[in-house]
């Protein structure tokens, strides 16, 4: 596969209205690698330009599972096994399994905030220093009061010219190619 | 008409006359400042706090040297100051793990403007918090036998002792606090990276904000890690609390030994910890002009809170002293009377006054409203606080079960120096964070103005229609 020769179109937009309007028709259109570039989460932005699921959960909820199984066995382990202990009549055997709570529960919160850390940050792609989107100029202000959409090459809708059009039609500020 | 009534008034959340820009610029606008044009006033502050904290490591270096006899501690009294200021500083944690969990979860957005500074505290609070245990022990180079790791002792932490408890709590909620907070400050990074004037501050934040380019996809996942990680701090918060309550709650002292202390402690630990915040945001938001951000909404809104938890404490204190009276015990009967007529009655009638009299005035708008009023009251309440957990440890302990071992318990000189230098390090921390840091949540503000627009609107559209019109279109856009 050859590389496309850049990496998209990229449209600026005023206002959280004006690419709202946008991402919907863009998606009406039949366009799917795309992606809006917003300073906040806009609701109906994030519908249209993203698929469904994030896949941030099922990784918070084998880290949960990893966390509390692993503190709650370390600890069975340690008091009725390894070394086992009687304290204050509560039975150095399984019986004795609430007072392992309150460890079982902190371990695994400990590891299910870290599987959402570390998933959220490995499955965007960061850190990632340089990315094509950087190279359109104004891009600093998508951070802070400007809106961009951005109709990917890789798409098999795309293509330079009518895709110009159909991003013209939605009245933008200016329409840059963005170097790949 | 009178539905018209309760549609239209509406305090503001965000100041009048504010846009994207402005939000972003203000904010901003204070990390960015060139550092030779640091405000004097913060060099001041900031000159104080690190006086203290040098304090602080003098008196730890003291107490590294000659061990804990140079606290005022004794048998029976063998908890002093450093677990009160231990269970007082987790609990000013508290809030704003309060602020940025429980409220988001609740779509309280008011929350916005003030749960990266109540963050801050609690990261700050907890580290104060966490360092008293440590000193406490005996061998505190030791700590980290507290830690489960595989050792040639061949020996295991005590899993069923709650003091082990503590240490996993203490060390979750700490981590997650910093994960909590950090997740939040990436999208601002990238604000402050497209901000910056000079290259190294570009370079700084650009690694800081690891290449964030407010993609939706991205936002998409971090809206749902966030969540995520609210809906798991909630439980934590609660737990964190209940477990330093069980520290007391499982020994058989009078006094300690209450079934009610979990939810009391975590009551109490949102009260000081609002009463804190209060503390801190009145003088903040004066000085750096952030009166349309923190608005008098928010003051409200937090008193409120205070009224609610503070009433929950006062029922605490009162149940207390009827579990005593009902227990039948000797014991627990004569510590309730030692409380209040023992040799630190005062403490207890402050304690009373503090927190379970002066709060009844939060029903009323015009104490919610007044500042300095607020402003006095948030330091009457972390006085009332911190005497809370004296009552607890130092008048059960003082007097026990046996009448040959009683002793009083009088702080000394390291004692009130490490509670006081503790403030250094606090506020050190506190006054580097508004330095260097956005102290309010950038794009979370921008994204509040964002649907107060969409309400205002809507409410302008419902008012239209209520008088029998029809909204105009250009009114929708």
């Amino acid at each position: 596969m050859t590389r496309p020769a850049i990496y998209g179109l990229m449209a600026e937009f005023d206002s959280a209205e004006a690419i709202t309007k946008a991402a919907h028709r863009a998606h009406e259109e039949g366009y799917h690698d795309m992606d809006a570039y917003t300073p906040f989460p806009i609701e109906e932005v994030i519908e249209a330009v993203s698929p469904r699921n994030t896949g941030v959960p099922f990784f918070v909820l084998i880290g949960g599972v990893l966390g509390a199984s692993g503190g709650f066995f370390m600890q069975m382990y340690a008091m009725t096994i390894d070394y086992p202990l009687n304290i204050g009549g509560r039975p150095p055997n399984i019986t004795g399994w609430p007072s392992f709570i309150p460890i079982t529960f902190e371990s695994g919160i400990l590891l299910a905030a870290f599987a959402a850390v570390i998933s959220l940050i490995a499955l965007n792609g960061l850190p990632m220093p340089y990315h094509p989107v950087f190279n359109v100029p104004g891009f600093e202000r998508a951070s802070q009061d400007r809106f961009f959409l951005c109709i990917e090459a890789t798409d098999t809708k795309f293509d330079r010219r009518r895709t110009r059009e159909f991003l013209q039609s939605l009245q933008p500020r200016q329409i840059t190619e963005v170097e790949p | 008409m009178q539905r018209y009534e309760q549609i239209e008034p509406m305090e503001p959340i965000i100041g009048p006359g504010q846009t994207y820009a402005t939000i972003t610029e203000r904010i901003s606008s204070i990390p960015l400042t060139d550092l030779r044009q640091t405000p004097r006033g913060w060099l001041v502050g900031f000159a104080i706090s690190f006086s203290f904290l040098m304090l602080f490591l003098i008196s730890i270096l003291w107490l590294f040297a000659r061990g804990t006899g140079i606290w005022g501690l004794n048998i029976p009294v063998a908890w002093g100051f450093a677990i009160i200021n231990f269970v007082w500083w987790i609990g000013i944690g508290h809030a704003g793990t309060l602020i940025s969990a429980v409220l988001l979860l609740f779509q309280q957005s008011w929350r916005n403007s003030i749960n990266r500074f109540a963050e801050a505290m609690t990261l700050f609070a907890v580290a104060c918090a966490g360092l008293f245990p440590i000193l406490h022990l005996g061998r505190p180079w030791l700590f980290y036998w507290l830690i489960p790791y595989p050792n040639t002792l061949g020996m295991w932490p005590q899993f069923r002792s709650p003091l082990a408890w503590d240490v996993f709590a203490i060390s979750t909620y700490a981590t997650v606090s910093l994960l909590f907070w950090l997740v939040g400050l990436i999208p601002d990074f990238a604000i402050l990276r497209d901000r910056a004037a000079g290259k190294l501050q570009r370079q700084i934040f650009g690694l800081l904000s690891l290449g964030w380019r407010s993609s939706s996809r991205h936002w998409h996942r971090y809206e749902m890690a966030y969540l995520i990680l609210a809906a798991l701090s909630t439980p934590l918060v609660v737990s964190v609390h209940s477990i330093v309550s069980l520290d007391f709650a499982v020994s058989q002292l009078p006094g300690w030994h209450v079934t009610i202390f979990p939810p009391y402690f975590v009551a109490g630990a949102v009260f000081s910890g609002f009463a804190m915040v209060l503390t801190l945001t009145i003088p903040i938001r004066k000085w750096y002009n952030l009166e349309d951000f923190i608005t008098m909404k928010h003051l409200d809104n937090m008193a409120k809170v205070m009224l609610v938890t503070g009433s929950i404490v006062f029922y605490g204190y009162l149940m207390e002293l009827f579990y005593g009276w009902y227990s039948a015990s000797a014991f627990e009967q004569f510590m309730v009377l030692n409380r209040m007529i023992g040799p630190y009655a005062p403490f207890f009638w402050a304690l009373i006054v503090c927190n379970g009299i002066i709060p009844q005035l939060l029903w009323f708008k015009f104490f919610r409203q007044n500042i300095p009023f607020l402003f006095v009251f948030s330091i009457i309440v972390n006085i009332g606080m911190w005497l809370e957990r004296f009552v607890i440890v130092v008048i059960s302990l003082h007097r026990e079960f046996l009448p040959s071992s009683w002793d009083m318990y009088t702080p000394t000189f390291w004692d009130w120096s490490l509670y006081i230098g503790s403030f250094g390090l606090f506020f050190t921390l506190l006054f580097l964070f508004i330095r260097f840091l956005p102290m309010i949540n950038i794009f979370e503000m921008s994204m509040l103005q964002f649907s107060e627009n969409e309400k205002a609107h809507g409410r302008e559209a419902r008012r239209v229609q209520l008088a029998g019109d029809t909204p105009e279109p250009a009114e929708m856009a």
